[in-house]
Parts: C-alpha cells; sequence; structure tokens
C-alpha cells in the first residue's frame, strides 16, 4: 500500500509543482497520439465508408485483413516502422527515426485499422436504413459517402476513440521508432516502461494515474457531446 | 406551384413483359403496361401481391430480370420522380435540412434552396418544426416531411408505397390531403394501399394486383362499382383472399384461374 500512498503523494507533487519535465512529456504525448488519431481518421473514415458502400473484386479480402490489423501489435508496427525508417531502409534518407514524427507513423499505422474497420461497421449499418431512400433521391454509394460521414458522426466518435485509446495507451512502437530520448521521443508510456525498470515505482505509478485521468476525460467528454446531442440521433 | 413545364415530360411509362425473380421465385410476372400523364393511380391487393415491388420496378430502385420499363424521355428520367416509402427514412439533421439535402443531391441552385424549403413545410403544415431534428418527430410528421421532400423536387411523377400504413386516421387524413395537392400541381401519383376505403377516396385508376401479376386494370368508378375478375370482385367485397397451397380450389369457392395457384 506504500507504493500506493507514495505514488499519489509523488503525482499530486508533480502535477502541483508543474514540473517542467512532467509537462513536456505529457505535452509530447498528447501532441503524437492526437495528431496520430487525426491522421488516422483522415483515411479510416473514407476509407472505412468506402468499404462499407462498393462492391468490388477482393472486397471480402480487404474486410478480413482491416479487422485483422486491429489486432496487430504494436511492437510488430514498430518494428516494421524502424525498418522502414532506419538509415538503411527506403526511407531512410529523411532521417525521421527517434523523432516525434517517427513515433506519429507507427501510431498512425496502428490507429487506421481500429477507425477503419469501426467505420465500416456503422455505414454499413446505416447503408440498410438508407440504402432506398438515398437512391430514389439520385444518390449512389459514391455520393452517398459524406452524408453518411455526417449522419452517422456521433457513433464515429466512438470509433475515434477507440483508436484513440489504442494510441495513448501502446509503448511499444513508440519505445521502438522514438527511443525514450529525454525531452526528445520521451512519452508517458515509455518514462513509466522507464521508471519501472529503474525501481522508481512511485513516479511510474504517478505518471500511470495521469495518464489514466487525461484518458479518462478525454471520454468524458466526447460521451457529454455524444449525450447533448442525442435527440439528433434518436 | 406546378411541376416544371420546361423540362422534358417523362412519361408516359411503358412497362413491357416486366418479370422479376428473387431467390428463384417469380414475385412480379408479365406487367405489361401503360401509365399515361395526369391521373392518381391506386394499386391495390393483399400483402405479398408484389404492390411494393412493382412500384420500385417502376422507380428503378430494382431491375427486372425479363422485360424492360421505359419512360418516354429516358435521359434524366430519375431527377422527374420522388418517392416515399412506407416507413419514412429521416436523416440525423433538423427537418429544414433533410429537404436541403435532397435539394443539394438535385442540384437545386443554392439560392432558390430557402424558399423552396420555407414553401413545402408551410404547404405540410411543418413550419413550426423546421429546426427540430427530424428523428424525434411523430410518425405521422415524419410521413409529412418525407411528402414535403418529394415535393420540394416539384417531380412529375411520385410513388408512394403505403403511405399512411402506420398512421392513425388523423394523419392518414392529412396525408392524404397533402397527397391531393401535389397532384393538383401537377404530378403524377402512383400509390400502394391494401385499404380499399384509401383506395375509393384517392383513384382515378385501379391496377388490381393478386400474386404479382395484374388482374385488373380500370378507372376507379368501373372497378369499384363492377370489377370484372373475380379475384378482384371477392377483394371489393372486403373478402379475404387466400388458398390452401397445394390445393387448386380457394377458400371463397372461387374456380381457380389459369396460372393462379
Amino acid at each position: 500500500m506504500t507504493d500506493f500512498s507514495d505514488a499519489f503523494a509523488a503525482a499530486l507533487g508533480l502535477v502541483l509543482g508543474l514540473d517542467s519535465s512532467l509537462t513536456e512529456i505529457v505535452g509530447l504525448s498528447l501532441r503524437v497520439s492526437l495528431t496520430a488519431v487525426a491522421i488516422a481518421a483522415l483515411i479510416g473514415l473514407p476509407v472505412g465508408a468506402a468499404i462499407a458502400l462498393f462492391r468490388f473484386r477482393g472486397r471480402f479480402f480487404i474486410v478480413v485483413c482491416v479487422n485483422a490489423l486491429m489486432g496487430m501489435p504494436p511492437v510488430v508496427v514498430g518494428l516494421i516502422v524502424y525498418l522502414l525508417l532506419s538509415r538503411a531502409g527506403p526511407f531512410g534518407v529523411f532521417g525521421l527515426l527517434f523523432t516525434p514524427t517517427a513515433m506519429i507513423v507507427a501510431q498512425v499505422l496502428l490507429v487506421t485499422p481500429i477507425i477503419a474497420a469501426l467505420t465500416r461497421q456503422v455505414i454499413e449499418d446505416l447503408w440498410i436504413e438508407y440504402e432506398e431512400q438515398l437512391r430514389s433521391l439520385g444518390a449512389g454509394p459514391g455520393r452517398a459517402v459524406p452524408a453518411l460521414l455526417w449522419d452517422g458522426r456521433f457513433t464515429l466518435i466512438t470509433a475515434i476513440l477507440a483508436g484513440f485509446g489504442r494510441a495513448s495507451a501502446e509503448v511499444g512502437a513508440v519505445m521502438i521508432v522514438g527511443g525514450n530520448i529525454d525531452h526528445v521521443t520521451r512519452v508517458m508510456t515509455t518514462s513509466i516502461a522507464l521508471e519501472v525498470s529503474k525501481g522508481n515505482l512511485a513516479l511510474a505509478l504517478g505518471l500511470g494515474m495521469i495518464l489514466l485521468v487525461l484518458s479518462a476525460s478525454i471520454n468524458a467528454g466526447a460521451y457529454l457531446i455524444q449525450h447533448s446531442t442525442k435527440r439528433w440521433h434518436a | 406551384m406546378t411541376a416544371p413545364s420546361d423540362d422534358p415530360r417523362i412519361l408516359p411509362l411503358e412497362l413491357d413483359d416486366v418479370c422479376f425473380e428473387a431467390g428463384g421465385n417469380r414475385l412480379i410476372k408479365d406487367v405489361t403496361l401503360r401509365l399515361e400523364p395526369g391521373l392518381k393511380t391506386v394499386i391495390i391487393g393483399p400483402n405479398g401481391a408484389g404492390k411494393s415491388l412493382f412500384l420500385r420496378l417502376c422507380h428503378g430502385l430494382l431491375r427486372p430480370t425479363q422485360g424492360s420499363v421505359r419512360w418516354q424521355q429516358e435521359t434524366g428520367a430519375g431527377r422527374h420522380q420522388a418517392m416515399v416509402f412506407q416507413r419514412p427514412v429521416m436523416l440525423r439533421r433538423s427537418v429544414a435540412a433533410n429537404i436541403k439535402y435532397a435539394l443539394k443531391l438535385h442540384q437545386v441552385p443554392r439560392r432558390h434552396r430557402a424558399d423552396i424549403i420555407d414553401r413545402v413545410l408551410h404547404q405540410t403544415g411543418l413550419k413550426r418544426l423546421a429546426d427540430q431534428p427530424a428523428r424525434v418527430l411523430s410518425i405521422g410528421e415524419q410521413q409529412k416531411l418525407a411528402l414535403a421532400r418529394a415535393w420540394a423536387l416539384e417531380p412529375q411523377v411520385l410513388f408512394l408505397d403505403e403511405p399512411t400504413a402506420s398512421l392513425d386516421p388523423a394523419a392518414t387524413h392529412s396525408v392524404e390531403e397533402i397527397i391531393a395537392a401535389i397532384h393538383d400541381a401537377g404530378t403524377r401519383i402512383i400509390m400502394t394501399t391494401h385499404d380499399l376505403g384509401q383506395a375509393r377516396r384517392i383513384a382515378d385508376e385501379v391496377i388490381f394486383i393478386n400474386r404479382g401479376r395484374i388482374l385488373e386494370a380500370a378507372p376507379a368508378g368501373r372497378f369499384f362499382e363492377a370489377p370484372e375478375n373475380d379475384l378482384a370482385q371477392a377483394f371489393v367485397r372486403g373478402e379475404l383472399l387466400w388458398w390452401n397451397k397445394g390445393q387448386d380450389n380457394r377458400k371463397q369457392g372461387l374456380p381457380p384461374k389459369e396460372g393462379e395457384g
């Protein structure tokens, strides 16, 4: 139990004291994960909607692949991005390895399949309801995509949140491609891993609590948005 | 308000030997028919007769597996038709935005949209609900909105698939009034119903369908006074149409008809 009380004390101390290295770590974590989720949403929402609405050869294969990619281990994604970005790799010339950009790239790869797969499900269900009406009004699948994404907006928030949960919680990918370099690529999950291995459990727990609170706040915000707009999607 | 006169007229609509099959069953059989401009046609028949399928084939939501469905003016015919479904499909937006979206799909210039929305909401009595989310409206109001949305497009032909099937008498009455107003404004009405009273109130012309086949098409007066087909006679008398599968005799004791049963 002392670990927990020490952790609380450490966490409170860090937060109340606005510890500069802590704010740097939290800021970078949020910047990396939110950017990755934003990019993944820009890709995953239209791709998921397209898979839902269009019938083409190999569609079944793509649906299975996207669903399977939802469960891809972060360390594997990290390793792949590492190989691609390392000096000897195809994108080595950009010198991106061990930078926040590399971490964003890895998280985009992790999050996009989650958003795409959940979007496909949401849009497919909406299309079942809307298809005849929209086709009657003159909108085939192509023209229906923006309308369906807009009408599914409240449910799609959940898909984006699931993506954010994945991005903010994973440690394997950002550790491999970022390297957990102090003041450069250190984020909350990698510092927790580091503090644990150093035996600094109180600090690790303190960071963990901050991570939990941040994650809970973002989820609570999204829930409130959904709740206050419930009558629109009754 | 009238349907735009400068656009080419898409009617008459000709169905030539139309069949529709699904899952190995022939659900619409050998339908040959010509629908002229002007009238209100009501398609009646028992549940499962193929009324809704017939409308969807006419509207182009389904393709016939055999035969052809041809408008006099094929190019752009889709733009001049609209359909209202049994269960109104409301987008998750405001009442006004539901109409706006339809106008946008029909490429109605932005500057005209507000006026059209205002007019059709006024005509359907939904003006005060313009900013409400469409999906919280009562089912009757939703159906009126579906009519307003269709009316906003000023279609030459409006298909209605049992538009009052789930409505109470008061809502049914206002929906029928709106349908009459849309017709008066110059739109051809083609609707299905299994409600004989409604068919009597609305129809200029009746098409009686049973088991996927048109058994009789006649002016409303003649159809209700003296239908020629035996099943149509039974239907107009308010008798129930059914028969035992595998037996060739109908419950009413009516003689079996060739190709039926």
